[in-house]
């Protein structure tokens, strides 16, 4: 970088493009314009929000036992979600990928419904189908188990929703893995399990981890196919999203703003982590 | 996703030494094939019986019911409105960002990718925020006698913000990798830059351009949290398809809630078929299918 800017003309300008194209301007400009207006502008309303809050705005928020659990139960219901759909993401994406059986084009394509499906949809069918006279909630009842109107319930939804991220983000992985360190491990004496846990596992490790990161931010903001299955009761089932709508018909917009600055931050986060697992598995596997 | 006929070389079929037992290879098949079929036929086959649990003169009644009737029209108006924006957004960001270098390229890229990381819920608060009656803009717009929050532009509003980067990141990432030298060869040959543009690039990115046209419009047409933060669920005026499923079942109206709800889930099966058939005949002009 520094040998480039001294090769360069003395009076280099601070901002400078290359390409030969036009409509440069125009093209960027528009853009600029759209993101600052749509994206930019009204996220920058929220901080302001939040902090003519001020801290003792985010106390008295955050000091609210039910804010607590419901972000609780966010956080936490998601993590385990995420993790849950990306464990059993892998496995469905391995046989996808690896095996050919019947319909596994067909079941390929269904991976995507819950991207497809609006989520008031999805919501409405998961809560029917696992409500106690539901077609798989009855047999549950019967064996005891209760799983709408609670965290289990959110647990199902969340699942649901992160279940393409987990299955997209390592089936192009899968697919490039290379065959011949396979059969070499193979030739060197290696058993199957120990050539699946040494030999392909590592490299499917980063897209896994970014796959469960993605999971993880869809499952923490997600609202419409949560509410309905979850019953929101208040310090059992509520989600931090649903409390910020509940906030927001009472007309206490700080408390809505708070929780929704919280989750915009941890949504930030997970974005960083995600960069930071494909810069580290880049420099790991020397590629992307 | 893959290529389907390179995936195809690469299943392996017999080869005992680099492939599991054929125990494992069936208890894995099994596994995810009784999973997804638990987990995603059997949802979406619930909608349809559901939606007809009482013959099919209470499905079309629910259908041709006026607040429903309403309800599938905004709909279709509000992603009528926002997708066309967020196409002609996503070319214009994609064509800066895939033909030019500048600085802040990267940066620029995951401001766009933003939205998919915001909670449908945020989405929508923070217009309320923006324009609401006690939002900032608030009461300057209200001098104006003018209705954002709670009418139609404030559903088109959270509406383009969830859709956002559906366009650009199927575009980008193609356009970066065709490069620029089509075009400057057509400049060269004394094209205008416009024609260059309608007669090099957009063919070259048709079929891209359809599938995240095909993307943004389910989720445009499907989008509940945001649009039910801005919307005030006003029946039979801001209720879009959605929203007017939410509440038939909230009144226990399940018949037709599923009723409306089968319609959007057929959206969601032809957005699928739609989407794999392009994966499948012009998988090589869709970038995604190599990322």
């Amino acid at each position: 970088m520094s040998v480039a800017a001294a090769a360069a003309p003395a009076r280099r300008p601070f901002f400078r493009k290359t390409g030969a194209l036009p409509g440069f301007g125009l093209a960027l400009g528009y853009a600029l314009t759209w993101l600052g207006l749509i994206v930019l502008l009204p996220l920058a309303a929220l901080f302001l929000r939040a902090s003519s809050a001020g801290l003792a705005g985010f106390a008295a928020t955050l000091s609210d036992p039910r804010v607590q659990h419901a972000l609780l139960i966010s956080f936490g219901v998601s993590a385990v979600a995420s993790i849950a759909a990306s464990l059993a993401g892998l496995v469905i994406a391995w046989a996808l990928t690896r095996y050919d059986f019947p319909g596994r084009r067909v079941i390929d394509a269904m991976v995507d419904l819950p991207f497809a499906l609006p989520t008031a949809v999805a919501g409405i069918a998961l809560a029917a189908l696992y409500a106690p006279d539901g077609l798989l909630g009855a047999p549950l009842a019967r064996l005891g188990w209760q799983v709408v109107y609670n965290p289990i319930g959110i647990f199902i939804a969340m699942v649901f929703i992160g279940l393409p991220y987990a299955v997209r983000t390592v089936q192009p992985l899968i697919a490039e893995l290379d065959r011949e360190l396979e059969e070499a491990a193979a030739t060197l004496g290696a058993s199957r399990l120990q050539t699946v846990f040494q030999i392909l596992a590592p490299p499917l490790i980063p897209a896994a981890l970014t796959g469960l990161a993605l999971a993880f931010a869809r499952a923490l903001g997600e609202y419409g196919s949560v509410i309905f299955i979850a019953g929101n009761l208040p310090g059992v089932s509520e989600i931090a999203p649903l409390l910020i709508v509940i906030k927001l018909s009472e007309f206490d917009y700080t408390g809505a703003t708070v929780i929704a600055v919280i989750m915009l931050i941890m949504a930030f986060l997970v974005l960083l982590i995600i960069n930071l697992i494909q810069a580290w598995s880049r420099r790991r596997m020397g590629n992307a | 996703m893959p290529d389907p006929d390179l995936q195809r070389d690469r299943v392996y079929v017999s080869d005992s030494v680099v492939t599991e037992a054929p125990w494992a290879r069936a208890v894995i098949i099994a596994f995810a094939a009784i999973f997804l079929a638990l987990f995603l036929l059997l949802p979406l086959g619930l909608i349809f019986r559901e939606a007809l649990a009482k013959g099919i003169g209470a499905y079309w009644e629910a259908l041709t019911d006026p607040d429903a009737v309403t309800a599938i029209q905004l709909t279709l108006l509000v992603a009528a409105i926002a997708v066309p924006l967020n196409l002609v957004f996503g070319v214009a960001a994609s064509w800066a960002i895939a033909k030019f270098d500048f600085p802040g390229k990267s940066f620029l890229i995951t401001l766009v990718d933003l939205p998919f990381s915001v909670s449908p819920v945020v989405a929508g608060l923070v217009y309320v925020l923006l324009f609401g009656a006690q939002g900032l803009l608030g009461p300057w717009l209200q001098s104006w006698n003018i209705q954002i929050v709670f009418a139609l532009p404030g559903i088109v509003l959270a509406t383009v913000f969830v859709t956002f980067p559906f366009v650009a990141r199927e575009l980008i990432p193609l356009m970066q990798e065709q490069g620029a030298a089509d075009e400057e060869a057509a400049l060269t040959l004394g094209a205008s830059g416009l024609r260059a543009f309608l007669t090099v690039t957009l063919p070259n990115i048709r079929w891209a351009l359809l599938y995240g046209v095909l993307l943004c419009n389910a989720r445009a047409m499907g989008e509940f949290g945001a649009v039910s933060v801005v919307s005030g669920h006003i029946r039979g005026l801001t209720n879009t398809m959605p929203l007017h499923v939410e509440i038939l079942y909230n009144e226990y109206n399940f018949v037709a809630a599923f009723a409306v709800a089968s319609l959007l889930a057929i959206l969601a099966l032809v957005t699928l078929i739609g989407k794999t058939f392009l994966e499948w005949r012009y998988g090589e002009a869709i970038a995604h299918g190599r990322r």
